[in-house]
């Protein structure tokens, strides 16, 4: 490795039909670094990645590494040359051992010898310091553990640049922490790591060094410990950041007095939620919040009567009605936009069109169809008013970036103007620029007299646009906080509260 | 609430359909016994053999189901007609398409020690062990319609008909009727069934002979279909081939050529322009015979029991009953020599009555 | 762009099965006029297919909206039929309102056997071909049953019209039949939201119930359609013979059906729909069919040969010669076309 220079990546271009995906970009990855690279959805990261990878064919440029010139024409090779690559969702094989999902595929012998296997298995998962036994079922680890077992396949194929994809979005605090560990120990071997990410706190963290794409397009290469994190997110954004802190001007301090939107007593659902009491008026942004299995997606699910409600009243508007199915609660003035985008949300291969109009459709009812000029004036007003960036109102949803897909499903709630929109973590997973446009429009929205119930697993975001935040544990609502005790502390000392009122 | 709403209607569905098909078989109780002969044998069969001994001839019938065909609702028709207990039999019958269960059904019959064992076998093989028991238990066993592949010395007699002797009779006669050319398009029935296979024999062996000429060979495939047929028709018309036969393996698929010729103007039967030959003794197409619409149907005889029964009285009373494969006497009608009485008699399937 | 490759692949086929039908005579598309009605290779394809176009349109929203097939549909066919004639032989008359009348009941037995397997799917959860497969075994029998244990015929001038021709109008009725269900079909899907809601129960379940679908009525829904299709199937298929038999009537459908699906570029495992190309699917099959009769590949061959021209076609339609094609024609286009279109790609990213 010349100069300790692993990968080099030079004048790249990439484009699809009537789109230029990437733009002459250059990207160098030296051995023993984490390599962040940064930018919003769509800024080209993940064709980036593929090009180096041989998913894509690269249309220009040029790629070397360890100083020899190659061109992978699928990961397959890209593997064996050594670039081994983890995506953000495992793809492993959960029903097989932890050894055998090491293994799986790569054996050049066509008989197993089952010992040698768990042996090296286990001496790869030790040397890795990978808390897993060689013989136990995948499905049995935590998700942090296979993506470390991910990695470990990755790696045992001798891998001197391992690019990982979104490797935390689905981890919690600790599981990360083993993760970066685990990075830094890779590094400390000479291990060359790119790092795609959207945590900008995570990047900080690890990361020696940072390339930042937008529109297809390098903006530039950055020693991480010399870049100030509001530049970098400025750079991501193409603009100044100012746009965040005015969120917080522009949450006025609500009075508690408007009229009761939607209010319920002794609310139950056969997904495990102890009857709660629950209420917010028009104009209001709440939010619950709470550990994960805290009880708080579920919660609001019963409000939507998402999963089958066990009981409890409901009272919409003062006037009592039994919601016990979706469309009773569209009906009454409800919208829902749920936490996993994808399996709950999105209707992956129908157009962007049909994915915004196919509540209020719905609401309309079966034998009223929209015709084709009315849902195509939906579209095209939604696809403006949030700024959706997408070929056209044809497109089907799944072509589009997840900011983009949940820009989609929010457009398709705000189009039945519902009196109460409940948010579960709208903004999950989706970049910052998205993000921050979603909590301006949560805090709009609510200036014109919509009620929403805002929930997101960063508590900063809650904090910023919610003026009461519902805390729970264990499945039930340990406190509530509004005003001056809407601070980090205060919820976490709630949650430790109702710990110890539970023990 | 709900679920149990949509319960109560899958069960008023299948209740429904039971309904229907007690009503439907209402005029044709036969079949309806044969089950209930059939649960008898096997929940009390060693009361009604001890009851019965010494009395009725106890014979077990292994028979494919009625709804099989128009020839199997006749055949097992007749088997419950002549093998009845006014006859003097004590007789018991499956009727099931499953080798594994009919093979099971005999070995039953075995046990219960019955005289006679009548089958006719889903699947021509895996009969060995049942025979070697029947012989053992001195069984004495007649396969009927279907041969089995076994030596001969396993069982007593096949009566079966001779699908080949079936189509060279119908070939015979057809070259007797004095046509300038025979140009034939053969419809065969289920590719590879024992019908299929002797009655397209004759005709490619006539061919083979210089005395006929095949211009269209088609197919229904894996079935009987009369859509089939009409197809296979269709496309001879359209694709301009000369033909002034159509040898149809079954009174369906005749039926569907002629209504390929219908649509396409094209004359046929006694005066017409081309011969219709059917197989199988529908009785509509013993109708069509007779008004003239077509030239030829040949028989497929699905009674095989009072020829069965005449042996099994000669063995009875001492005598012998011959041995091997023995073949039903079977005949061709034409315009000329159909009668009412065959209709009525030789006849399958419902008779729509005289065409007028 | 995937709905035009979904149609254009069915189309491409027609066409080549065309030009060989063609080569074979150039009289291929020529008409005439024979018992006041058209006669020819088309009217006879298009009467053939009947049958087979009605059943793949149900087939098709039960595809989508259940990730399965039913394998019952020649059963339902020959059962709802047999209904027809026992209703038309106890009302006794040859009027027009009594042929309707049956056809009607006819129907509603169709829709029945539909809500019987729909109920099994959507609310039992049983997989579609093995819920379907008890009719599938006993369908047969049941309409043995209700024929009274024979093969009824059917002399009636009004089916007979129904299943020929109606004199004065130059169209074989099964023709127009087919055309008057299409366009009842096409109608519905503009009136009703029943595409949009079969396509959201299929590509996502939970997400279309999160958005006030009830997918089991839709499920429910769309086998009491396919029912009802194959009733009229069947009702077609008696008029056409003018006898019910109960063993062969629309044998094997359930393979042409499924696979005129297939044809249509509709995936198997549910979700987004082309129904358009499944009705060219099921003319493909038919057409397929009487190529094979027109070059008189021979009774022993037709299956392999059959079998051959579906695994050329489906393999043609799988993504992976897809992609490959789409590859070779971005590396003749970049040759051709030096600049690129346009920068930014916002929507390239997969997440």
């Amino acid at each position: 490795m010349q100069d300790g220079i692993a990968l080099e990546m030079k004048g790249i271009s990439k484009s699809f039909p009537g789109v230029l995906a990437l733009n002459n970009v250059d990207f160098t990855l030296r051995a023993g670094e984490v390599h962040a690279l940064m930018g919003e959805n769509g800024a080209g990261k993940s064709t980036l990645i593929k090009v180096l990878t041989g998913v894509y064919e690269k249309d220009a440029g040029q790629v070397s590494v360890g100083g020899k010139t190659v061109n992978f024409k699928s990961p397959q090779e890209a593997q064996a040359g050594g670039v081994g690559t983890v995506y953000q969702e495992i793809t492993l094989c959960p029903n097989i051992t932890v050894a055998e999902n090491l293994f799986i595929g790569r054996a050049r012998d066509p008989f197993v010898k089952w010992g040698d296997m768990n042996k090296r298995a286990h001496d790869i998962l030790d040397s890795l310091g990978i808390p897993a036994v060689p013989r136990q079922q995948l499905s049995s680890c935590s998700l942090a553990v296979q993506q470390m077992i991910a990695i470990a396949r990755a790696m045992d194929m001798e891998s001197s640049i391992l690019i990982l994809d979104e490797p935390t979005s689905s981890l919690d605090e600790g599981e990360v922490r083993k993760l970066f560990a685990l990075m830094n120990d890779l590094k400390g071997r000479g291990v060359g790591i790119i790092f795609v990410t959207h945590f900008i706190d995570q990047v900080y963290e690890v990361s020696d060094r940072i390339t930042v794409l937008r529109g297809g397009e390098l903006v530039g290469e950055y020693v991480a410990s010399e870049m100030p994190q509001l530049e970098l997110v400025s750079k991501m954004m193409g603009k100044d950041l100012d746009d965040i802190d005015k969120i917080k001007d522009m949450q006025v301090a609500r009075e508690e007095t408007g009229e009761y939107i939607y209010e319920a007593r002794g609310l139950s659902s056969d997904a495990g939620v102890r009857p709660f009491d629950f209420h917010i008026r028009k104009g209001e942004v709440n939010g619950f919040t709470g550990l994960l299995g805290s009880g708080r997606s579920e919660s609001i699910r019963a409000i939507f009567a998402a999963d089958r409600v066990t009981g409890g009243t409901v009272k919409i508007k003062g006037k009592k009605l039994r919601i016990d199915k979706p469309i009773k609660a569209m009906k009454s003035g409800i919208g829902y936009l749920p936490e996993d985008r994808k399996a709950d949300g999105i209707i992956a291969d129908l157009s962007v069109r049909d994915n915004i109009i196919l509540a209020l459709q719905v609401m309309k009812g079966f034998f009223r169809p929209f015709s084709n000029a009315e849902a195509q004036a939906f579209a095209e007003e939604y696809i403006g008013a949030l700024n959706i960036k997408t070929a056209s109102s044809n497109t089907p949803i799944k072509s589009l970036s997840g900011g983009n897909q949940q820009k989609v499903i929010l457009a398709r709630w705000l189009l039945t103007h519902p009196d109460y929109l409940i948010l579960d973590e709208p903004t999950r997973g989706i970049d910052i620029g998205t993000k921050v446009e979603i909590q301006k429009l949560v805090l709009k929205l609510a200036s014109e007299g919509m009620s929403v119930t805002f929930i997101s697993s960063e508590v900063e975001e809650m904090l910023r646009t919610c003026s009461r935040l519902i805390v729970m544990k264990d499945r039930r609502i340990v406190g509530e906080l509004r005003g001056d005790e809407l601070t980090q502390n205060h919820v976490m000392q709630t949650i430790a509260k109702g710990v110890s009122a539970d023990a | 609430m709900k679920k149990i709403f949509v319960l109560a209607i899958a069960i008023a569905l299948v209740l429904s359909l039971a309904a229907c098909s007690g009503g439907g078989g209402s005029d044709a109780p036969a079949t309806e016994d044969a089950t209930t002969t059939e649960e008898t044998a096997a929940d009390g069969a060693a009361d009604t053999a001890a009851d019965t001994a010494g009395e009725a001839i106890k014979v077990g019938i292994v028979n494919l189901p009625p709804e099989e065909s128009g020839y199997r609702q006749a055949n097992v028709e007749d088997m419950n007609d002549v093998f009845s207990s006014a006859n003097g039999y004590d007789m018991k019958q499956t009727n099931t398409a499953d080798n594994s269960e009919q093979i099971a059904a005999a070995e039953g019959y075995i046990r219960d020690g019955v005289d006679y064992l009548l089958i006719s076998a889903a699947n021509a093989t895996g009969w060995d062990g049942v025979l070697t028991s029947a012989k053992e238990a001195g069984v004495k066993v007649f396969l009927f319609d279907r041969t089995i592949e076994t030596d001969e010395s396993n069982y007593q007699a096949a009566l079966v008909s001779d699908m080949y002797a079936e189509g060279t009779t119908a070939v015979e006669w057809l070259l007797n009727q004095g046509l300038d050319e025979y140009n034939v398009i053969l419809i065969r029935g289920q590719v590879g069934s024992a019908a299929e296979l002797g009655r397209s024999e004759a005709v490619t062996k006539a061919e083979d002979a210089g005395d006929l000429k095949i211009v269209a060979d088609g197919t229904g495939g894996d079935s009987w279909s009369s859509d089939e047929a009409r197809k296979v028709v269709e496309a001879a018309i359209t694709g301009g081939t000369k033909f002034n036969v159509i040898y149809a393996e079954n009174d369906g698929m005749a039926q569907g050529a002629v209504a390929a010729l219908d649509a396409a103007g094209i004359s046929h039967g006694k005066d017409g322009d081309v011969v219709i030959m059917g197989f199988d003794f529908n009785r509509f197409a013993l109708r069509e015979v007779q008004a003239g619409n077509w030239n030829y149907d040949g028989q497929c005889n699905p009674r095989q029991a009072s020829q069965i029964a005449e042996w099994i009285q000669a063995m009875e009373s001492g005598g012998d009953a011959p041995t091997g494969t023995q073949y039903l006497d079977e005949v061709g009608l034409d315009t000329a020599t159909i009668t009412e009485d065959d209709i009525t008699n030789k006849g399958i399937n419902e008779d729509p009555g005289q065409i007028s | 762009m995937l709905e035009r490759r979904q149609v254009l692949i069915p189309l491409v086929v027609l066409a080549m099965l065309i030009v060989v039908n063609m080569v074979k005579g150039l009289d291929y598309f020529s008409v005439d006029i024979v018992n006041g009605a058209l006669y020819g290779n088309i009217p006879n394809i298009l009467f053939g297919a009947s049958e087979l176009v009605i059943i793949s349109i149900g087939m098709t929203l039960v595809t989508s909206a259940s990730g399965g097939q039913d394998i019952s549909v020649g059963m339902s066919a020959t059962i709802a039929s047999a209904a027809f004639i026992q209703v038309l032989a106890n009302i006794g008359n040859q009027s027009v309102l009594g042929v309707f009348v049956s056809f009607l009941a006819c129907c509603a037995v169709g829709a029945l056997l539909g809500l019987f397997n729909g109920t099994l799917v959507a609310v039992f959860r049983i997989q579609p071909m093995v819920a379907t497969l008890i009719l599938f075994t006993a369908g047969r029998s049941i309409a043995f049953l209700i024929d009274g244990k024979v093969s009824p015929n059917l002399r009636n001038p009004i089916t007979a019209q129904l299943g020929g021709v109606i004199p004065g109008v130059p169209i074989q009725t099964p023709i127009i039949l087919t055309a008057l269900v299409i366009c009842i079909v096409a109608l519905v899907f503009k009136f009703t939201n029943l595409k949009l809601y079969t396509q959201s129960v299929g590509i996502n379940e939970k997400a279309a119930k999160l958005n006030g679908i009830d997918p089991v009525k839709i499920k429910i829904l769309a086998f009491v359609i396919l029912g009802i299709c194959c009733a009229i199937a069947g009702f077609i298929s008696v008029c056409k013979n003018g006898r019910h038999d109960s063993v062969n009537l629309l044998k094997l459908i359930e393979m042409d059906a499924i696979l005129a699906v297939a044809i249509g570029g509709n995936a198997l495992s549910g979700g987004k729909f082309n129904m358009a190309g499944a009705i060219i699917g099921a003319f493909t099959i038919e057409i397929l069919n009487r190529t094979l009769l027109r070059y008189g590949v021979s009774p022993d061959a037709i299956k392999a040969v059959k079998a051959i021209f579906i695994i050329f076609l489906m393999a043609a339609s799988s993504p992976v010669v897809v992609n490959q094609f789409n590859k070779l024609k971005e590396r003749v286009s970049r040759k051709f076309i030096q600049a690129p279109e346009r920068t930014c790609g916002p929507n390239m990213e997969g997440q």
